[in-house]
C-alpha cells in the first residue's frame, strides 16, 4: 500500500476520533457516578431522643467494642452525649428550630464525613475511606501521631494514653472485637463488622427506632425517606466535610 | 615476642568467650518441637499442616489486610476449597480455643513474641 498524504490524514483523523470516543465508552460501561454505590448514614431523631435511649446506645456501643471507661480527660469516646450549643456552634442563633434548646443533650459520634480531614492528614493511611462511606481505621497501622485528632473538627477521636485493658474488667471484655493498645487513636467505625454480617450498628439497634440507618445513596431507603419528610441538620456544615450523620429536628 | 604473656592470656580469654554458647550448652538436651494440643473434633485446618507451620504469619498478615483494607471477608482454602471467614478470633481461635496450649507453645520455646494479643482477645476459659 502506497502511503500518500491524503490517506495519512484520513487515518490520523479516524484515530483521533476513536481516541476521543474510547474513554467515554469505558466510563459508560461503569454505569455512571454513584450508581450502585453505597454510602451508609445515620439520622438521629432528636425529638424522641431521651436520656434513657442515649445511655442504652452508648452502653451497647462501648460494651461490644471494648471501649474502656477512663474517668479523666484522657477518656475514650466512640459515642457520647453533648449539648446542642456544643454540637452545633454557629447554628444556634440563626436556626429557629434549635435555638430554644441550647442546653438539651444529644448524641454525637464520628460523622463518617464524605470529605474527611482525618483521612487527608494521616501519614500512614491508617485512617482511610471505605467504598461504602465508612471512615475506617486500621489499628495495626496507627503510629499514634494524633494528626487526625487535630484535624477532626468534631473531636470524634480518642488517643489511648493508657493500656485500655487496665480499665476493662476481664469478665466484661468481648472476644469478638479486639481491644486497642497504648499509643493508638480510635473512634467509631460504624460497626463495619456488623454491617458485613448484614446487621445494623449497635447504637441503632439499642435506640429502637430513634436512630435511623441506611444507604444515603438509595432514594428508597428508610433514612432517605425520613430525611425527605423532616427537617434535618448536620454538624458544622460550613467546614465542607459533608457528614453522614443527620440530626432530625 | 614482646608481651607474649598478655597476648596469650588475651587470646585465651577471647577464645573462651567466643565459644561460650557451645560449651555452655554441652549436656543440655537438643531442641525438641513442642507438643501442641490440636482440636479434637476438626480434622483439617484451612491449609495443610506444613503450610500452616511455616506460613501462618504471612497468611494472618494477608487476612488482616484483606479484611481491614480491601473489605474482602472470605478466604478460599487451597486445601479443601471451602470458604472460611478471615478472622483470627472467629475462625482460628474457634478451633484452637486454647492459646496457651497452642500458640504460646512454639512462640515461647522459640522466644518470639507476636503482638497479636496486645489487642486481640484470646478465647476465655484458659488459665
Amino acid at each position: 500500500m502506497r502511503a500518500n498524504r491524503r490517506k495519512f490524514l484520513k487515518i490520523a483523523g479516524l484515530a483521533t476520533l476513536g481516541w476521543s470516543v474510547f474513554p467515554n465508552l469505558l466510563r459508560a460501561s461503569e454505569g455512571g457516578e454513584g450508581a450502585g454505590h453505597v454510602r451508609w448514614g445515620l439520622a438521629i431523631d432528636t425529638k424522641k431522643l431521651n436520656d434513657e435511649v442515649m445511655e442504652k446506645a452508648i452502653v451497647a456501643c462501648h460494651k461490644n467494642h471494648n471501649v474502656p471507661h477512663i474517668p479523666d480527660k484522657r477518656e475514650i469516646k466512640w459515642l457520647w452525649k453533648t449539648t446542642f450549643h456544643k454540637a452545633f456552634p454557629g447554628q444556634m442563633l440563626d436556626n429557629m428550630h434549635i435555638s430554644e434548646y441550647a442546653e438539651k443533650e444529644t448524641l454525637v459520634l464520628c460523622n463518617h464525613c464524605d470529605n474527611p480531614p482525618c483521612v487527608r492528614v494521616c501519614p500512614t493511611k491508617a485512617t482511610f475511606k471505605r467504598a461504602d462511606g465508612i471512615t475506617m481505621m486500621d489499628f495495626h497501622r496507627c503510629i499514634g501521631c494524633r494528626y487526625c485528632m487535630a484535624a477532626c473538627p468534631f473531636g470524634a477521636r480518642s488517643f489511648n494514653f493508657y493500656d485500655p485493658k487496665k480499665f476493662l474488667k476481664s469478665e466484661e471484655i468481648t472476644t469478638q472485637f479486639p481491644t486497642r493498645t497504648k499509643g493508638v487513636v480510635e473512634k467509631c467505625l460504624l460497626c463495619y463488622e456488623r454491617l458485613d454480617e448484614g446487621k445494623k450498628p449497635y447504637c441503632v439497634e439499642a435506640a429502637e427506632g430513634v436512630i435511623y440507618f441506611g444507604n444515603l445513596n438509595d432514594p428508597e431507603s428508610e433514612i432517605r425517606k425520613v430525611l425527605a419528610e423532616r427537617y434535618a441538620i448536620k454538624r458544622k456544615p460550613e467546614l465542607g466535610t459533608f457528614p453522614s450523620v443527620y440530626y432530625l429536628i | 615476642m614482646y608481651d607474649s604473656g598478655k597476648i596469650i592470656t588475651g587470646l585465651i580469654i577471647f577464645v573462651v568467650l567466643f565459644t561460650f554458647p557451645f560449651w555452655y550448652n554441652i549436656g543440655s538436651a537438643a531442641y525438641k518441637q513442642p507438643k501442641l494440643e490440636l482440636p479434637k473434633d476438626v480434622k483439617e485446618c484451612v491449609e495443610s499442616k506444613e503450610f500452616m507451620r511455616t506460613e501462618h504469619m504471612q497468611l494472618l498478615n494477608e487476612w488482616r489486610d484483606m479484611v481491614v483494607r480491601e473489605h474482602i471477608k472470605d478466604y478460599k482454602s487451597k486445601l479443601t476449597g471451602k470458604e472460611v471467614v478471615m478472622s483470627l478470633t472467629k475462625t482460628c481461635m474457634k478451633c484452637h480455643d486454647n492459646k496457651a496450649k497452642f500458640c504460646d507453645q512454639c512462640h515461647n520455646s522459640l522466644a518470639v513474641s507476636p503482638y497479636c494479643w496486645d489487642c486481640h482477645v484470646a478465647p476465655k476459659g484458659e488459665k
